[in-house]
């Protein structure tokens, strides 16, 4: 065997079902993640997004306490947390954020109990790793088929009401006059966001989950000038960060001569900032090219709105104002 | 209320009263827009315009009165209608160039996922051949300027052609040339397609050369009809319920509160624009 094929994929990779089972977990959960992520950064919800994924900590936790499968635990108060925050918070802007912090902050609250009643009960050692930082590699095989139905679910619903929740993302106005149920259109892709926060609190970690959520979605959409070719860019960049994660967190096993295999969350977010990074040079590249074929012609002074000052990336110069 | 010529009417407007929270925002208000008449909603800030538009789109329940459009009640999801609501915040970071909102203008409230159709990519370059906004159509909405950004959106809300198009306030936040441009489309698409336009606006004076009637709204009330007959001191001081004046200078009209002082002199304006006009309301 090549000795380069060997230093990437040390022995044992492909072979492993650990490892097979983090590819199909990790590629879920990705391609979920980055599908509602697209929506949930143009809807300015970042924030209500990791509050459910505290919200699912909180379930998790309370499912290993009781002896539930963690899945369950994750999905099913990460569902019912979406459900409480559309009631109490979605009819002002303001009162969302008031809503979603009130919300965030028990429910971290609650995961410090249960998980303080689950260690000292001495029934698992690991379950302060396992709720906060994910299981990818130790997840049972078993939870595959219910992780797999409930992406499914979750991406159904988006692209069912995709539409819609364009429409009402950028006007509710223009949405409910054009008869947009907006209200049950946001209720919907809340939950489906709860679902797929849940599944990646299961796979990186409830405290990471809102990287996947969020990075790869962000990343994407200083690429790209169109919401379709954002959620494929962003798909791309979530199942290569959960991959290359894979992989470097089995090598790092190999590293040095401890034998400790590094978290893979460390490596599925380390990746993801990197790309994060990466998405914006194109804008400034742009921008500086810009700067200096503007100097010699006098170009009409633009209005002075602070959007023209945050460009978007790849040239969007068609747009003379 | 009125005669028998709202079968052609587009739109009309009977006896509407709204009240918020023990407030009452609109007060009676009644009239009607004839097909590809241009229309001016005239008031100052909190007069009612926001509420008696929403009313119409079937977005505010009215507490008494009717809306009847193309001579039917007013149902929501009305395609007859267009829309141009007030302040629509475009992210500049949002991944939607011009061609994509005009796009969901067309097929925005369906569900599923969308199919490329080489019709709607049609009607969508028409569209944004109409309101001049080919030059920008591939660029993200958020970076267009105000002026651009109102053509998209007027382009939007043609799509689904509409036989009435109602605009909040497109022209706050615009500067004068950009104003006066978009007044002056909506004048020729009016006047082209024959399409019903009700524009709200604090400022009747750009809309003069363009309006055909005006709806003036003042404390909940509201007067109608030509331009002339309504703004005057007499139909205007009943609708505010205290005296005001209205006053030409250099073919503009000024409508002022008004004032002890200038009481003689308002009274003399005020009894020379009385004699011609008819008095509506």
């Amino acid at each position: 065997m090549h000795p380069l094929y060997t230093a990437v994929f040390e022995p044992g990779f492909f072979a492993s079902p650990q490892v097979h089972i983090a590819a199909v977990l990790g590629g879920v959960v990705a391609i979920v993640s980055a599908v509602t992520g697209v929506f949930t950064v143009m809807r300015g919800q970042s924030f209500g997004g990791h509050a459910l994924s505290d919200v699912s900590a909180a379930g998790g936790s309370a499912a290993l306490l009781i002896g539930l499968s963690p899945v369950a635990g994750f999905v099913g108060l990460g569902i019912a947390g979406a459900a409480v925050m559309d009631m109490i918070g979605v009819r002002r802007l303001r009162g969302r954020d008031l809503a979603t912090g009130i919300v965030l902050g028990t429910a971290i609250g609650l995961t410090a109990l249960f998980l303080y009643l689950t260690t000292t009960s001495g029934a698992t050692t690991g379950a302060v790793q396992q709720i906060l930082f994910g299981s990818i590699f130790t997840t049972s095989s078993g939870t595959i088929p219910a992780v797999a139905i409930l992406g499914v679910v979750a991406l159904g619903s988006i692209a069912t009401v995709g539409r819609p929740l364009l429409l009402s993302t950028v006007s509710p106005d223009i949405a409910a006059a054009r008869g947009v149920p907006v209200r049950l259109v946001g209720l919907i892709y809340m939950l489906a966001l709860a679902v797929s926060v849940g599944l990646s609190s299961l796979a990186v970690g409830a405290v990471l989950s809102t990287a996947l959520l969020i990075g790869p979605a962000a990343a994407a959409l200083r690429l790209t000038r169109r919401v379709a070719s954002a959620i494929g860019i962003a798909c791309l960049i979530g199942v290569i960060a959960t991959g290359l994660g894979v992989l470097l967190a089995y090598d790092s096993y190999y590293w040095g001569s401890s034998h400790l295999g590094l978290p893979v969350s460390f490596f599925i977010v380390a990746v993801i900032f990197v790309t994060y990074l990466a998405s914006g040079l194109p804008a400034a590249w742009a921008r500086a090219r810009n700067r200096e074929a503007a100097a010699p012609p006098l170009t009409p002074p633009r209005t002075a709105r602070s959007q023209h000052e945050r460009r978007g990336p790849g040239g969007e110069r068609g747009s003379t104002a | 209320m009125r005669q028998q010529s709202e079968a052609a009417a587009v739109l009309g407007v009977d006896q509407v009263s709204v009240a918020l929270s023990g407030r009452q925002i609109l007060d009676d208000v009644s009239f009607t827009i004839g097909a590809g008449e241009f229309t001016g909603l005239i008031g100052p800030n909190g007069a009612g315009k926001t509420t008696l538009l929403r009313v119409i789109l079937g977005l505010q329940r009215s507490g008494r009165g009717t809306v009847t459009v193309l001579g039917r009640p007013r149902s929501l999801r009305n395609q007859a209608i267009g829309y141009v609501p007030q302040k629509v915040l475009l992210d500049p970071d949002m991944p939607i160039r011009a061609r994509d909102l005009v796009a969901l203008g067309a097929d925005g409230h369906r569900y599923g996922i969308r199919l490329p159709s080489a019709e709607r990519g049609e009607a969508v370059r028409q569209m944004l051949h109409a309101v001049d906004a080919e030059r920008f159509a591939d660029a993200r909405v958020g970076n267009l300027s105000g002026g651009e950004q109102q053509r998209v959106l007027i382009a939007q809300a043609l799509i689904s052609r509409p036989r009435l198009l109602l605009l909040d306030e497109p022209l706050a936040n615009l500067d004068l040339r950009s104003s006066q441009e978009i007044i002056s489309l909506l004048a020729r698409i009016s006047r082209e397609q024959q399409i019903a336009v009700l524009l709200s606006a604090h400022e009747i004076n750009p809309l003069l050369p363009v309006m055909d009637r005006v709806v003036y709204l003042a404390a909940g009330r509201a007067a109608s009809g030509p331009t002339a007959e309504v703004i005057t001191s007499e139909v205007l001081s009943r609708l505010y319920g205290y005296r005001v004046d209205v006053l030409h200078v250099a073919g503009r009209v000024l409508v002022v509160a008004g004032d002890a002082a200038d009481e003689r002199a308002a009274a003399d304006e005020r009894a020379a624009a009385a004699l011609p006009a008819a008095g509506a309301g």
